[in-house]
């Protein structure tokens, strides 16, 4: 939705017009419009004339497709019908998007009062039964079709309405709008420019789909006999076959064909447009991959495979690769790193470096798409890259937990948090409900939750950022874990919670003697909590050391730029007291407690 | 959550209100000729004056709307002019008719829309692309369509059910049962499509959350995820699409209710329409307003209990 309208718009239109679902149909459609068209001139015979010999006539050299009940020709009514359905279903579109575009564009830019009467109006358009309200328009305007489908388009203006609507609200937040304000441009002038070129696109889908359901329901009241007998409409065709179905089964197949191949070339043209738009964005980035297979550097590939490993998570060589139009790109180079129980190891890098994605990757929770490989993924004796799901399940939360980065996306909106915890500890261990429940509670009060039967009762959406990250945080140590990767455990936060929270996580990992994997951008949040480093960049790590030798002496042109853009407070810890630092803001006591 | 109820409550009040109005004053404000229709084309002036005195039409419409409500309120909905029949007893008959069939074509609906769109989103691979194909499908052929081929095969040349007619369900639940299959089956084989590509695209838009891979960090087995929390949480969405697609289903069923002869509001609303019966019409119109307010209403409830958010606005 949120394409930038000018950059796209020549490629799109060619992008569309690659496609050969959108080519076969709309040249289907095409042919059906000149069809209709040309009616008059390709018809062999008058649709209305009744000829007693042909009655239920079979197909024959004279009547291509038949005779219907009343010997009329069927090729020459099916011909003539698909002026009437065409036009029924222009009417109702144009009518739809006549009412419904503009005010929506107006509602979507102004909001407030205007975007609340509107959307009113569009709701109670919206549980109004069309054919009902149809039948209704007949009985007071008769039943010719033009007055039916401008009422069909009143009813299906809501449609527009909201997609308008939403699109420009979507769109009206976005910086270009506000650059053109600051230019001058009156309001009226940026709405038309700007957002009707974002807004056409989803429009035109909207559009075909409405055209479709207008042919449907015209047809639907001929079928009823509802409309001027003497012209021909497929609906009447269907209807009359209906009458003769132990006769002629057959006559009930031209009308369906008619409208079923018309409505669903309409439906298919939308979708393929809209298949279109969904796939340019994705794909802009493909031609990276050719470049991404270079050489591996694995800068500390430091033991053997073979070797044992003792309270240590050990990654050798780890590779994450994502499916793109020309084959994989690789966006983790050969990553190796470990960790020790009791240790916390920080990776550090910016944005786009494939930290996070190392971390899912040790973690099993990329995407179905993601293809991982690796030398060595171990946590302690459990081979991580050999285990199944059931088997992995097992080790999740009570031997390896993940602390994620936004708090709220990270809880089920539809849960209590005291169900969460609960789920998780029951998940692993055979206790009662009741028992769990306490665990939870206990485990809230950990966290430094100061009113934790209050919180348990609460849904993710009545507690604050800080507080669903110290229950998430509780969670992860709910099934007494040895090792922790916390992603960006912070950076959603605010400020003064990220001290409380990182102090938090230091207490558990001291308390519980938890192997940790933090994985950062902020040099800040390692010199606090961090014993090792390693710094990524563009999918390798590029230095690993120790947190006080790299910040003293860095050894990678990379890690110096990084540390001479870090703002100067953020020092490691004090060398002296090692595991008792000086002064920093993190070491007092979590008390967070009532921050809703 | 009573708060919530009695805000959805006052809502659906406000929408029969408007809607019976507007169409109140379309059938009876609109420029046609509904007695001239009735009497026919040969009819005098004084017979037409004559019939429209008898009628109330010669007052003014804001006066007739008056008494209409005073008497809707009071549960009457006036006197049929072709047969003179109450109209409140003529509903009272049919209702039940196109209700049973809506609201089983909704269930048999929501249930294979349901299970086609979670196998779509879950597997992906051929059950997706057939999904596609059936929804364009469904989309594409008229229900109406769809009954008369249902009604010729298995009504009329295999005869595995009645092409035409309706038992009673306090006669025979079989017997109706065998009386709607085919209606049901004609409504509902577009409206599943539809429900299933929803529900396929709620799915799939639930599983690339955050607290998915969070829920799978924690060892939670993927079914109960799927069943406990992805379903939960498509579950409003879905709802949504049930209840706008009820109201089609309820339009769809007076077309289809024709096709098998079934005695619902569809062959009374055609026969009104086309007779030009006012009253008939508004009742119709009424009724069905009403069906889609209780429908909708019972739906938003249950998006209450389950959607804890949906409660807070």
């Amino acid at each position: 939705m949120s394409a930038s309208p000018s950059s796209s718009s020549g490629g799109l239109a060619k992008a569309i017009l690659r496609k050969p679902l959108v080519i076969g149909s709309g040249l289907v459609l095409i042919a059906i419009i000149v069809l209709a068209i040309l009616a008059p001139l390709l018809s062999p015979y008058d649709p209305n004339v009744s000829d007693l010999a042909s009655v239920l006539a079979p197909r024959s050299p004279e009547h291509l497709l038949g005779g219907d009940g009343s010997g009329r020709d069927v090729l020459s009514r099916l011909l003539w019908g698909a002026r009437l359905s065409l036009l029924a279903g222009l009417i109702a579109t144009v009518t739809a998007i006549v009412l419904g575009v503009p005010t929506g564009l107006v509602a979507g830019y102004r909001q407030g009062a205007v975007d609340a009467v509107g959307s009113w109006i569009s709701d109670v358009l919206m549980s109004i039964p069309g054919i009902v309200a149809l039948l209704v328009v007949v009985a007071a305007f008769g039943t010719s079709m033009p007055p039916t489908m401008i009422a069909l388009g009143v009813l299906m203006a809501p449609g527009f309405f909201r997609l308008t609507r939403a699109t420009v609200v979507s769109v009206r937040g976005e910086l270009y709008i506000d650059a053109a304000k600051v230019a001058g441009l009156s309001g009226f002038r940026i709405t038309f420019k700007h957002i009707l070129a974002v807004v056409i696109t989803p429009i035109l889908i909207q559009a075909s789909l409405t055209a479709g359901v207008a042919i449907i329901v015209q047809s639907g009241l001929g079928f009823l006999g509802i409309g001027d007998p003497l012209v021909p409409s497929w609906g009447s065709m269907v209807n009359d076959a209906y009458r003769n179905n132990s006769m002629a089964p057959q006559l009930v197949l031209w009308p369906g064909l008619a409208i079923g191949i018309t409505v669903a070339a309409l439906a298919l043209l939308g979708s393929g447009i809209s298949d279109v738009l969904n796939r340019t964005g994705s794909g802009a980035s493909s031609k990276a991959a050719k470049g991404a297979r270079k050489a591996v550097l694995v800068k500390d590939a430091q033991r053997p495979a073979s070797e044992a490993v003792e309270s240590r998570l050990v990654v050798e060589n780890l590779r994450v690769a994502y499916p793109v139009a020309d084959g994989l790109k690789e966006v983790v180079h050969g990553v190796s790193l470990e960790v020790k129980r009791g240790e916390c190891l920080g990776i550090v890098g910016e944005s786009g470096s494939g930290k996070s994605q190392s971390a899912f990757a040790v973690l099993g929770l990329l995407p179905s798409d993601a293809v991982r490989t690796a030398d060595r993924v171990q946590l302690e004796e459990v081979d991580l890259l050999k285990v199944g799901r059931r088997a992995f399940d097992k080790v999740r939360a009570t031997r390896i937990a993940y602390i994620p980065q936004d708090p709220m996306s990270n809880l089920d909106p539809a849960y209590t948090v005291g169900a969460q915890i609960v789920e998780t500890i029951r998940a692993h261990e055979k206790v009662s409900r009741a028992d769990a429940k306490a665990r939870a509670r206990d485990l809230l009060e950990q966290v430094g939750i100061n009113d934790p039967d209050r919180t348990l009762a609460a849904y993710p959406h009545e507690i604050s950022g800080g507080m669903a990250q110290r229950v998430l945080i509780a969670i992860a140590v709910s099934c007494n874990p040895e090792y922790i990767v916390a992603d960006e455990p912070t950076t959603a936060l605010d400020v003064t919670v990220q001290a409380e929270v990182l102090a938090l996580l230091r207490r558990l990992q001291e308390a519980r003697d938890l192997g940790v994997i933090l994985v950062t951008h902020n040099l800040g949040v390692v010199a606090d909590i961090c014993d090792r480093v390693a710094v990524m960049k563009d999918g390798e790590i590029i230095e690993t050391a120790d947190v006080f030798e790299l910040f003293a002496d860095p050894q990678h042109p990379y890690t110096k730029e990084l540390l001479g853009s870090t703002l100067s407070g953020s020092e490691p810890r004090s060398r002296v007291g090692d595991r008792a630092p000086a002064g920093s803001a993190s070491e007092t006591p979590a008390t967070e407690g009532e921050e809703r | 959550m009573l708060r919530y109820t009695l805000v959805k409550l006052v809502t659906a009040a406000i929408l029969v209100a408007v809607v019976s109005t507007l169409t109140f004053f379309m059938l009876y404000g609109a420029n046609s000729d509904p007695v001239t229709t009735m009497l026919g084309e040969t009819a005098t002036a004084e017979q037409i004056a004559a019939r429209e005195a008898e009628l109330g039409l010669d007052r003014p419409v804001g006066e007739q709307f008056a008494s209409w409500v005073t008497a809707a309120l009071h549960g009457d909905l006036g006197t049929s002019w072709s047969n003179r029949q109450p109209v409140a007893e003529t509903l009272a008959a049919r209702v039940p008719v196109t209700l049973g069939l809506a609201i089983l074509a909704i269930i048999v609906s929501a249930v294979i829309g349901i299970a086609l769109g979670v196998a779509a989103a879950r597997f992906r691979g051929w059950v997706d692309v057939l999904l596609q194909v059936v929804v364009i499908v469904g989309f594409a052929l008229p229900a109406f369509w769809f009954a008369t081929l249902l009604s010729t095969t298995f009504g009329l040349q295999l005869g595995w059910f009645p092409a035409l007619g309706y038992i009673k369900p306090s006669e025979s639940i079989g017997g109706w049962l065998s009386t709607v299959t085919l209606p049901v089956l004609a409504l509902a084989a577009g409206v599943a499509a539809a429900i299933a590509q929803q529900v396929r695209n709620s799915v799939i838009d639930v599983e690339r959350r955050d607290f998915v891979r969070a829920l799978t960090s924690r060892g939670i087995g993927s079914r109960r995820i799927l069943l406990a929390h992805t379903l939960r949480n498509a579950a409003p969405a879905a709802l949504t699409v049930i209840s706008v697609q009820f109201i089609g289903l309820l339009g769809g069923a007076i077309i289809v209710e024709n096709i098998f002869a079934l005695p619902g509001l569809g062959a009374l609303a055609i026969d009104a329409t086309t007779l030009g019966d006012v009253p008939v019409v508004m009742g119709v119109m009424l009724v069905t307003v009403l069906i889609v307010v209780v429908v909708n209403l019972a739906l938003d409830l249950i998006q209450g209990v389950i959607n804890p958010k949906a409660r807070v606005r």
